[in-house]
């Protein structure tokens, strides 16, 4: 009995490997077969799942917009539509290498993502083997595209977000010693930390630094080490979800929180609202920057509204954030370079990417030798807890 | 001083927590020699329950419902997973209990999204309160004293009842108070029932305390509760109390001194050193080795 | 005995040139198909069956309880991580440390002497030797105390272990070593299956002569009855040692695969939970069956990452009903694990071999024949 189950099993294994190879190939074949027009892949990686969902969903939400705008493209004078295959890297490394094989076996032309530095990372060597260009859109850590020719991003550097934070805590809060939050694992976190250490000890702020264990939930401990280091400021990159619980006993404690572009989130809103804290976070994209911006903002809130799915994606609220706004021009510069390739091959188009020049809501796109935009200037805002909205505080650049 | 309590009281209010999902743990352990994995997953989900009941009813409501739901959910586990397998080897129950971990933790990520959900806020005990100075939620000095009354019945519930002695006289020895007509697997149901029930109510203290539920979130706290079951000594209920509020407390003085990385390693230490010195525990009775 | 021993070898070698060729015969289909999937199954497929049969070979062969594969996978993917990183590269890689202070790569030194592709192979394969020897060595300290409690406690205190590792490679002062809690990348990885295969299957083929010896009856022996099997006059703390020693020495090398199969590694996913994962792999095979095992593991990771992927997708939803969406795959796959674990508690194997499967059948056989 027990062998026939055991026999029955690997037979059943065998014929499954078989028939589903056969059955995805089909399926492959007629999705991309030329039988009812063409159609050219833009693949998008990003977390729909785990602490970075809810800014995923935001990322791909502007996506998503962009593609509503623009969704065909012209190769070789035939028009492709454009179709969008999207997968979950549940915002975690090793389940993100496989998400990432997901894209390449289903035949996308060019990547858009991700939000979090680390996933995107952890991919970028698969989307290089596959020879298939990623584009970034909030992934601010240097190490994403250093080394890779196929990796591209839209938004600024860590770097120059530390040093721009750095100097605001010296000119806002005329800080002596910073405590610095960071999560234990996470790249983006620790790197920005990193970043903002070094131009503290430039500026002469002592700095006090602690690492959020993965899974714990108890920020008491650090906002106390935070209040008997003698701390005027915390810095703390971290996710909206630690954020959350940090905001709440920093409140309580009188410290005021610098924070980098994840803060640009309407749970931070909330958060910094409900407890009166005193909040303040660099990001990509105000509307009030230029008209495209301004354009953006309303079209994208229009097309929120109108959807009441893609309202919830986006946290119930129609509050724009700077991640849909990245993702929006990083669609853009996709489809600027398939243009320019003039070919749906992936490779061509990641050749293409290079020259690509484009105008975007966040700011000009032109990419360097590493695949990174020279933007330097970024968007301060603040919480108005009264109001329960942001506003902008400033923009900031480096004095060089 | 308001330093000291500072770091304290916030220790004192996770040990309590701490302390009742070691319960749990004790009690399984004690009567079916089970390390039960999915202890910390039950307490999860009573997280999930508390946060998808109070969208639909008020918190008088979704309290009793919660708890209701979480030990239902203790009693199926144990009547699914555990109890088809009471003649097989331990090892072969304990790999179930990994099993049901696995499955409640896949479930719960398909429900919600795996996306973290704010846990609601129950009112009163989540107010902002001041002690000797140090700003915190009531929550906190709630919990140790809940946790030690919560306690008291339990232990009364053990020594005064029928159902108690029942406990008792299965966790010393399984075979005989079979034979002597113990209705085993109804004092089995019971362990898990109370378990639950426990768990449950630390589920309230803790996430009204961290308010943020995952659905990795118990895995965690689950384990270090079981090293504070082990470290008072596993079967021993004073034993799972002391252990759990040592061990948060100790982590929290890990956290003050500013050494967060190591809060987690040190709860596994403590306990490979207590195996090592002391195998029973602190208030453990020695185990016969059978053959 | 000795022809016994030979007629392993032999077929094992075989089985392996077998399976290697097979590999590139797949490795072809998936290109012609564009199924990069099936790649993805099978290499990462092949790394968890040596994991599998290492964590095996403690848990079913010696009946040592232990959850700390991580732990010793952790230490294997590191090293080899560490050890390989091109010297070029390291500045990128650690860019918050100087480039750390590993400032050599095995493989290139290697590959100065034999040229690019010898050299790095034979780097590569030397540094997964290294993996499994640092992770040998830890087995060895960690073993010292642990070895000597039972059953449960082992397990819980083997799976501690495994979280304390964790935390001193994510500690800040070890950072210009390994990195502090930031991902490792850019080291040389094989591109193909057939490396893979090769490795596994030479290491497993190790794994079953080593059960097939004297040294592995004795495991048995101590997994059926600890005090028989000291009567019998077996050394139990060294021949349980010994099993843990080399359990962790494969499991080092499985990490140091898996490293490169994730061609990016990171601490902070080498928790408990792939410890279950692939205990619930050894469970599927069989407690006690090799060839189960690598079965299981196959089948394990085909279900998580490849055919039951349509689960998660909401567009298959037949009408109305709103049930399939992400993260329905993994509630149906572990439903499945369960009935496996609670019904067919022997597994797919039991506890026995692939061959004996045959073996069984022609005995039947003839003994059909003989009742005619």
């Amino acid at each position: 009995m027990k062998k026939r189950f055991a026999l029955l099993l690997t037979l059943a294994m065998v014929l499954s490997l078989a028939g589903c190879g056969g059955n995805s190939g089909n399926s492959d074949g007629s999705g991309s077969g030329n039988s009812g027009g063409n159609v050219i892949k833009i693949g998008i990686y990003e977390p729909s799942s785990g602490a970075n969902g809810a800014g995923g969903k935001k990322e791909v939400l502007g996506i998503e917009y962009a593609n509503t705008q623009v969704n065909t493209v012209t190769i070789g004078g035939e028009e492709y539509s454009i179709e969008l295959v999207p997968v979950d890297n549940q915002s975690e490394n090793d389940k993100g290498v496989s998400a990432a094989q997901q894209l390449v076996s289903s035949g996308v032309a060019v990547v858009l993502g991700s939000y979090g530095s680390g996933v995107s990372m952890a991919a970028a060597p698969v989307f290089e083997e596959a020879k298939i260009a990623a584009i970034g859109c909030s992934c601010t850590n240097p190490g994403v595209t250093l080394g890779n020719p196929y990796y591209f991003r839209v938004c600024y550097l860590d770097p120059f977000q530390g040093s721009v934070l750095a100097n605001l805590a010296k000119d806002e809060f005329s800080a002596e010693t910073a405590y610095v939050f960071t999560e234990l694992g996470d790249d983006y976190s620790v790197g920005l930390g990193e970043y903002f250490t070094q131009e503290c000890n430039r500026l002469g702020i002592k700095v006090v630094a602690d690492q959020n264990p993965q899974g714990n939930t108890d920020m008491s401990g650090f906002v106390n080490g935070a209040k008997s280091a003698g701390a005027d400021v915390i810095f703390a990159p971290c996710s909206t979800t630690v954020a959350s619980l940090l905001i709440d006993q920093a409140a309580s404690a009188g410290i005021p929180l610098i924070a980098g572009d994840t803060w640009d989130d309407a749970v931070i809103l909330q958060a910094a609202s409900k407890s009166k804290a005193d909040v303040y976070f660099s990001t990509f994209y105000d509307e009030g920057a230029s008209d495209d911006a301004a354009a953006f903002m309303e079209g994208f809130k229009a097309w929120l509204n109108a959807n009441s799915d893609k309202l919830s994606n986006n946290g119930g609220s129609d509050t724009v954030s700077a991640v849909s706004a990245l993702g929006y021009d990083a669609y853009m510069v996709a489809v600027e370079a398939i243009k320019a390739a003039d070919s749906a091959d992936s490779d061509a188009i990641a050749q293409a990417l290079s020259g690509v020049t484009y105008t975007g809501v966040t700011g000009d796109v032109v990419f360097d030798d590493e695949g990174d935009v020279d933007k330097n200037i970024i968007f301060i805002k603040g919480v108005d807890t009264e109001k329960g909205e942001f506003y902008s505080v400033k923009e900031q650049g480096l004095a060089q | 001083m308001v330093q000291v309590f500072s770091t304290l009281l916030p220790g004192i209010s996770v040990g309590g927590q701490y302390a009742l999902i070691a319960l749990g743990y004790t009690m399984v352990y004690g009567i079916l020699r089970l390390i039960n994995f999915a202890h910390g997953d039950i307490f999860t989900v009573a997280g999930f329950v508390m946060f998808y009941a109070v969208t639909a009813m008020p918190v008088q409501l979704a309290i009793p419902l919660t708890i209701v739901v979480t030990v239902l959910l203790g009693f199926t586990v144990e009547r699914l997973a555990y109890k088809p397998l009471r003649s097989a080897p331990r090892m072969s129950v304990m790999i179930s209990a990994i099993g049901v971990s696995y499955l409640l933790q896949n479930l719960m990520w398909y429900i919600t999204g795996g996306q973290p959900q704010q846990y609601p806020v129950i009112p009163w005990i989540s107010d902002s309160i001041s002690v000797f100075g140090a700003e915190t939620k009531r929550v906190t000095v709630i919990t140790p004293i809940l946790t030690i009354v919560l306690i008291l019945a339990l232990v009364a519930l053990i020594k005064k009842t029928r159902i108690g002695m029942a406990m008792r006289a299965a966790s010393r020895d399984f075979e005989t108070a079979r034979l002597m007509g113990i209705k085993i697997n109804s004092v089995i149901s019971m362990t898990f029932v109370i378990g639950s029930f426990l768990a449950a109510v630390g589920s309230f203290l803790f996430f009204s305390n961290y308010s943020t539920v995952s659905p990795t979130v118990g895995t965690m706290p689950g384990l270090k509760a079981f090293v504070a079951a082990v470290f008072g000594g596993i079967g021993s209920i004073p034993g799972a109390v002391v252990g759990g509020f040592i061990i948060g407390i100790c982590e929290n003085i890990i956290r003050g001194l500013g050494y967060s990385t190591f809060s987690d390693a040190f709860t596994f230490a403590l306990l490979i050193v207590v195996l090592f010195v002391k195998p029973t525990g602190l208030f453990g009775e020695k185990l016969e080795e059978k053959v | 005995m000795e022809t016994k021993r030979n007629k392993t070898i032999l077929w094992g070698l075989v089985l392996i040139a077998a399976f290697s060729a097979l590999s590139l015969g797949a490795e072809g289909i998936a290109e012609a198909t564009g199924q990069t999937l099936l790649m993805t199954v099978l290499k990462k497929g092949t790394v968890y069956a040596l994991l599998a049969v290492s964590m095996n070979l403690l848990n079913g062969f010696t009946g040592l309880f232990s959850l700390g594969q991580a732990g010793f996978m952790l230490i294997g993917a590191y090293a080899y991580a560490i050890l390989t990183i091109p010297v070029a590269k390291r500045a990128g890689v650690y860019q918050y440390y100087d480039g750390g202070i590993v400032q050599f790569s095995i493989p290139e030194v290697f590959s100065g002497v034999f040229g690019d592709l010898v050299g790095g192979v034979i780097g590569m394969v030397l540094t997964l030797v290294i993996c499994g020897l640092l992770a040998a060595f830890f087995g060895w300290l960690i073993g010292l105390p642990v070895l000597r409690l039972k059953s449960d406690y082992l397990a819980i205190a083997t799976l501690g272990f495994a979280e304390i590792i964790r935390t001193f490679i994510q500690y800040e002062s070890f950072a210009p070593l390994t990195n502090g809690s930031n991902t490792l990348r850019q080291y040389p990885t094989f591109k193909h299956l057939y490396p893979y295969v090769i490795i596994v299957g030479l290491c497993i083929l190790g794994i079953v002569l080593l059960v097939n010896s004297t040294y592995g009856r004795a495991f048995k022996a101590i997994r059926d009855d600890e005090i028989a099997a000291e009567a019998m006059g077996i050394n139990l703390a060294k021949h349980k040692m010994l099993s843990f020693i080399i359990s962790s020495f494969f499991a080092g090398v499985g990490g140091g695969l898996l490293a490169m199969y994730m061609s990016s590694v990171q601490a902070k996913g080498f928790t408990v939970a792939m410890t279950y994962e692939i205990l619930l792999m050894v469970v599927i095979g069989g407690i006690g069956s090799i060839s189960g095992s690598i079965i299981a593991s196959y089948l394990f990771i085909g279900c998580s990452e490849w055919w039951l992927r349509f689960l998660d997708d909401p567009s298959n939803n037949p009408g109305g009903l709103k049930l399939l969406a992400p993260g329905f795959r993994m509630v149906v796959f572990s439903v499945f694990i369960m009935i496996v674990v609670l019904f067919f508690r022997k597994g797919i194997m039991g506890e026995r071999e692939f061959p004996d499967l045959f073996r069984q059948r022609l005995k039947r056989t003839k003994k059909e024949a003989v009742e005619k």
